[in-house]
């Protein structure tokens, strides 16, 4: 991987030279929350976050979508995303899910929609420091080879510049003059050194979460679920914020001349009711227990099934937002919990 | 052409239109219909398995997935046959023949029938289960050399409920496959042929089949398939060879939308044919 060293001094400049190439989003604060907004130079950035309310995902799987307009005398495919987005700031566990957005909708059967976006999307990593919520050291996410175009290290007065792709590549011959190839032994050690105090941050870890997909198949028919259940309001909050939460309905929306109209795809979610009533009214999870019970078994065990990874970043973002506390973290401990003897052996 | 023709001329969500070319109500609240593709292109390029399916789009009202029923043995057209239950089926059942409506897939995985050669073949249908297995039952009568014995065992609540009535007594009399035909109430007492559940059909088989060499497929309500399963076990047939199929809400039909997982598995890839051996331990099945 080609790396590059950039002054802070010539930030204010790369942002202008990214500016050129698309629409340019970054973590901007909004009262207490970070979102990804559009900026106008590199002041608006603030890079000292942990995370934004949803991830990267909404530029590749927005909330609501047009994929057709009809009318009277026919429908038409929509597909957004001619424009170029350019998303900097994004963390190692962002850049993780989109990842296994990429394998889910692209390894396989192609989605047209989520591959234009996907293709129109340059992503511009940058490194971050935990807080009390980041899980990404227990989900093996906290660190990133590929999957972003370029990826900035925050070494102080100065950024170590990480060179992902054949796009990457072009933004760095297009910055040339702001970018040094020398890699001085001074750069490595603070490298070295930042890792180290990033790795002695986490707090809060999931040691059990490496054998979760056998303890979820184990305690399939735990109690723990009922309690959890019980607990869960269904408001969907979990796959909102989760960054690989992708579930979509699709939804034909008419004018009020009910003349003309447009399909859409709305982002869903396993926890609302109806997600798996079919046609009759048959519901084959009429209950919060079940549907619960689909959102984290297929997140973190049946991913690792078919992917051979779950589908949990260990971005906290569960950890933060749900209201009842029902999160990768208290669902894991709550089942491990139950398969050991002693607390002893837990701990 | 272009990368971004391409993605527009030709993706995955690519539909093509169809026009009825025959429909007739099957019971008080079923219908049968038959299509064509108008595109020559298409009418070359759609082939399909028995137990395969299609998502069916009427813009304003949205998409649904429905069973072929007709078998890829028999061209130029494409028969469904469907209950008037929402609001997709609603809006549906107003077309008339020659109305055009477009539709894509086909999905899923289907039956092998290829894998079925010189092997006895029960099919099991129960209520509308009858429309997906009537695609394999025709195909089996249409190349009936290539299996050993086949038995069709088909199972409504009454008479008038069921589905291809006339059809499948016609085939009872042809004998080319052996059909048995039950109807749980027989308010008449004219009924020709067995009064009672599917599941009683059977046992009538132990003495016929040779266990190892039979597959089953089963189609139909939820509450069935257990009791069928029963049965089945109870004749030695293989557990993976007792291939069912399953509905699911789908919106997709291409494993991203997630609405038919069934534990770890996609309903629309994966399925919706499943051997009972795979998914004998999954709790949310049915």
């Amino acid at each position: 991987m080609k790396t590059y060293t950039m002054d802070k001094k010539v930030f204010p400049e790369f942002i202008k030279l990214v500016k050129s190439k698309g629409k340019l989003f970054g973590p901007i604060k909004q009262k207490n929350k970070y979102s990804f907004e559009e900026i106008n130079d590199s002041s608006d950035l603030d890079f000292d976050y942990q995370r934004t309310i949803i991830g990267i995902k909404k530029f590749l799987t927005p909330p609501k979508y047009k994929t057709m307009i009809f009318n009277k005398e026919g429908t038409e495919d929509v597909f957004d995303g001619d424009e170029t987005n350019i998303v900097i700031g994004v963390h190692p566990c962002d850049i993780h899910s989109v990842k296994i957005l990429d394998r889910l909708f692209l390894a396989n059967i192609k989605d047209p929609y989520y591959a234009k976006k996907r293709d129109n999307l340059v992503i511009i990593g940058h490194s971050c420091l935990p807080d009390d919520n980041c899980l990404c050291h227990s989900t093996g996410t906290d660190m990133v080879e590929d999957g972003f175009d370029l990826f900035l290290t925050d070494l102080g007065d100065y950024y170590l510049v990480w060179v992902g792709s054949d796009k990457g590549l072009s933004l760095t011959i297009a910055a040339d003059n702001l970018l040094s190839e020398e890699t001085t032994e001074e750069s490595i050690r603070d490298y070295v050194a930042w890792q180290q105090k990033r790795s002695s941050m986490f707090k809060k870890g999931m040691p059990s979460f490496k054998y979760m997909a056998d303890i979820m198949n184990l305690n399939y028919d735990s109690d723990v679920w009922e309690q959890f259940g019980e607990k869960c309001l269904s408001c969907g909050t979990c796959s909102l914020v989760c960054p690989t939460c992708n579930c979509f309905n699709v939804e034909d929306i008419i004018a009020m001349n009910t003349e003309e109209g447009f399909r859409e795809r709305q982002l869903d979610s396993c926890t609302l009711p109806y997600y798996s009533v079919v046609a009759g009214d048959h519901d084959f999870r009429p209950n919060r227990t079940a549907r619960l019970k689909l959102y984290y078994t297929h997140k973190l065990k049946d991913y690792i099934g078919r992917w051979g990874q779950p589908g949990c970043v260990g971005c906290g973002r569960c950890v933060t937002y749900c209201p009842v506390n029902i999160n990768v973290v208290t669902v894991s401990d709550a089942l491990f919990g139950e398969v050991c003897e002693t607390q002893e052996v837990c701990e | 052409m272009t990368e971004e023709n391409k993605i527009r001329e030709d993706h995955s969500y690519r539909d093509f239109p169809v026009e009825i070319i025959g429909l007739k109500d099957l019971t008080s609240d079923t219908r049968y219909f038959k299509v064509r593709c108008l595109n020559e292109d298409m009418k070359n390029k759609f082939n399909y398995k028995p137990g395969q399916f299609v998502i069916f789009s009427i813009p304003g009202v949205g998409e649904a997935t429905f069973s072929i029923s007709s078998p890829p043995t028999r061209r130029d057209f494409v028969e469904f046959g469907m209950r008037k239950v929402g609001t997709f089926t609603e809006a549906f059942f107003k077309l008339k023949e020659g109305d055009v409506f477009n539709m894509r897939g086909p999905y899923g995985n289907g039956f092998e029938m290829e894998s079925l050669k010189g092997r006895d073949i029960i099919i099991v249908a129960g209520g509308l289960g009858a429309v997906p297995l009537r695609s394999v039952l025709l195909y089996a009568e249409d190349r009936r050399e290539e299996f050993n014995q086949v038995f069709f065992l088909n199972g409504a609540r009454s008479p008038d409920d069921m589905l291809f009535r006339e059809d499948f007594m016609a085939m009872a009399a042809r004998g080319i496959v052996d059909t048995r035909l039950s109807v749980d109430k027989d308010p008449t007492g004219e009924w020709p042929y067995d009064v009672g559940f599917v599941t009683t059909l059977i046992p009538q088989l132990a003495e016929k089949i040779k266990a190892e060499n039979t597959t089953a497929l089963i189609c139909g309500p939820p509450g069935m398939y257990r009791f069928v399963i029963q049965e089945l076990l109870k004749l030695n047939v293989p557990k993976d060879q007792i291939l069912m199929t399953l509905e699911r809400r789908m919106k997709c039909g291409q494993g991203h939308c997630g609405h038919c997982v069934v534990g770890g598995r996609y309903t629309c890839l994966d399925g919706p044919i499943f051997t009972y051996y795979d998914v004998q331990h999954e709790k949310e099945l049915i």
